[in-house]
């Protein structure tokens, strides 16, 4: 059994599948990229894993037991932390205070919560931000919030959901070196991102979705040459 | 961290007060205003700290002045039981009452507490054989003098003061703060945030079923239309809050000061000024307006709020650096 996977998940919006019988699975340790045009299904693919929305259809398996059904709270519990790709700080708290609310979830006293929630923090290099209120700060850190909220709660697997836009270049090296410190930290993730430079550099292996199906998974070099991911992308005269 | 020095002096204040202001009516309206302390801090700790606009408080207050007036009336135990009775039974109302409701949000919420009020108004009305109804339940007040009351209920205040400082510096608060500012990322970090919304209106509901019992044994007599009103109980609770400031510590005690005072100013017709110059220049339309204002406190409330929401939204304490920039300016010249 993989150390996650996701089997033949159906979620229905009305009569719209968003998301069609997708399956595939994750080894410990990975990157994993999720990449589909705009509408493709992959924020609902987190949502679904992260128990925002019920399963229509399928069954998710994570460190051998199935979250299917679960609450949001409790997948967090069981060790899937995310980021929302609009991001959602805890507008009138500060950047600490963001984090020590997240960092109770496995540190039950406040010394230990405070402790733990500093030392995220540093190594997402967000210390100097530390006492700002998280609406005040621009959009790099409010992403980079993101991350070292669901670092706090010591994840295995975190969801990354467009980390990297709106990002200037710097930024974005910045971001890629957070997110490869974080997968050598032992942590998997699962990240959607539509900037391919980021996607193609980080990734070990990328799941290509349209419509809410799976059309391509493999190496990055694979998928940017297959013909289906270029069609999803480009439309039909770009073929190769 | 400085330690604030002006709710030590309030606290001195307000045990020297009966020694000092020894008037039955000001005592009386003192009793009035710790009780309120306690019933928006209450109020605060689920609506201020936690977001959920608790628009029903009168259904927790009500609920701690009839568990009082019962043990007397039925069980003939004394009626100071119904302190920690009034909070517990109170408690036990808002658990379920929040495990249902509190799947909905923002003003469904709000819209459903305002309902649960109107329900417990009811059935105290209808449920003649066990509340008489209208008639109402007289207990018999234990002291005549208004010192004991005063310092049971600066008890009450200082019990829920210190208890949501304490709370809101915990665990909990944190849970609850986070909970206010986006539930939905509250519950990704891994916060059940149905059960903690529960926690925080049981603590709510606790408080404020206190202060219920305290007004029974203080009054000696409760009825339906006094202990669930709406306005003067529901929604003064709010004042309180927005008033004094939501979300802060301190700012429900300002409230309370604030809005016993603003009811008393329109119930007397500011203090019996108005009778008095009715009395001394025999105008008629003095007569008229301090018989319409002291029926018209109500609207009075509403204007308030008008005035807080555009000017101090934050209210008193959560814009006091507002305002004192404001006091300073002026004097200073500009440039």
């Amino acid at each position: 059994m993989a150390f996650f996977e996701v089997q033949d998940i159906v979620k229905f919006f009305g009569g719209l599948a968003a998301v069609n019988g997708v399956s595939f699975s994750v080894d410990e340790g990975q990157i994993v990229g999720l990449i589909g045009p705009n509408g493709s299904g992959k924020t609902t693919i987190f949502n679904l894993i992260n128990g925002y929305f019920p399963l229509n259809k399928g069954e998710i398996w994570f460190d051998g037991e199935t979250i299917s059904g679960l609450k949001t709270h409790q997948i967090c519990r069981r060790g899937i932390g995310r980021t929302f790709q609009v991001v959602k700080p805890l507008k009138r708290m500060t950047v600490l205070d963001n984090v020590i609310a997240s960092a109770f979830l496995r540190h039950r006293s406040r010394s230990d919560a405070v402790g733990w929630a500093e030392e995220t923090i540093e190594f997402c290099g967000l210390t100097h931000f530390k006492d700002k209120i998280a609406k005040s700060l621009p959009i790099a850190s409010r992403k980079r919030l993101e991350i070292t909220r669901a670092l706090a709660t010591n994840p295995k697997l975190i969801l990354l959901d467009e980390t990297a836009a709106g990002l200037n270049p710097y930024e974005l090296e910045e971001a890629i070196a957070l997110i490869k410190k974080i997968r050598d930290s032992g942590i998997t993730i699962i990240i959607v991102e539509h900037i391919m430079k980021v996607i193609m550099t980080i990734s070990d292996r990328i799941i290509a979705i349209n419509h809410g199906r799976l059309i391509h998974e493999g190496t990055p070099t694979e998928v940017a040459s297959d013909p289906e991911v270029i069609k999803a992308y480009f439309g039909e005269d770009y073929r190769a | 961290m400085k330690k604030p020095v002006a709710p030590f002096l309030l606290l001195v204040f307000l045990l020297l007060f009966p020694l000092i202001f020894t008037g039955e009516y000001y005592q009386h309206l003192m009793i009035l205003v710790l009780m309120w302390v306690a019933i928006g801090t209450g109020w605060n700790l689920i609506s201020g700290f936690t977001g959920q606009v608790l628009f029903g408080a009168a259904a927790f207050f009500g609920v701690g002045a009839y568990t009082a007036a019962l043990l007397s009336s039925k069980l003939g135990l004394s009626a100071w039981w119904g302190l920690p009775l009034g909070g517990l039974v109170s408690v036990a109302i808002a658990f379920p009452f929040g495990w249902i409701c509190f799947r909905l949000r923002g003003p469904y919420f709000a819209l459903a507490t305002l309902a649960l009020n109107e329900i417990f108004r009811h059935i105290a009305t209808i449920w003649e054989s066990l509340t008489d109804g209208m008639i109402g339940i007289l207990v018999m007040q234990t002291f005549i003098s208004k010192i004991p009351y005063y310092y049971v209920a600066l008890g009450i205040a200082i019990l829920s003061v210190v208890s949501v400082d304490l709370v809101m510096r915990s665990r909990w608060g944190y849970y609850f703060v986070s909970i206010r500012e986006d539930q939905d990322a509250a519950e990704s970090m891994g916060i059940d945030t149905l059960y903690y919304k529960m926690v925080s209106l049981a603590l709510s509901a606790f408080l404020i079923g206190i202060a219920g019992a305290l007004y029974t044994n203080y009054m000696g007599f409760i009825d339906p239309k006094v202990v669930f009103s709406l306005h003067d109980i529901s929604i003064m609770a709010i004042l309180v809050g927005i008033v004094g400031g939501v979300g802060t510590i301190y700012g429900p005690t300002v409230g309370a000061f604030i809005m016993v005072a603003v009811q008393e100013i329109f119930r007397t017709g500011g203090f019996g000024a108005l009778h008095a110059i009715d009395k001394a220049t025999g105008w008629p339309f003095v007569a008229v307006l301090a018989k319409y204002i002291s029926e018209a406190h109500v609207l009075s409330f509403g204007v308030l709020v008008i005035i807080v929401i555009l000017f101090l939204p934050n209210g008193i304490v959560g814009d006091w650096r507002l305002i004192k920039n404001k006091f300073v300016k002026s004097q200073k010249p500009l440039g």
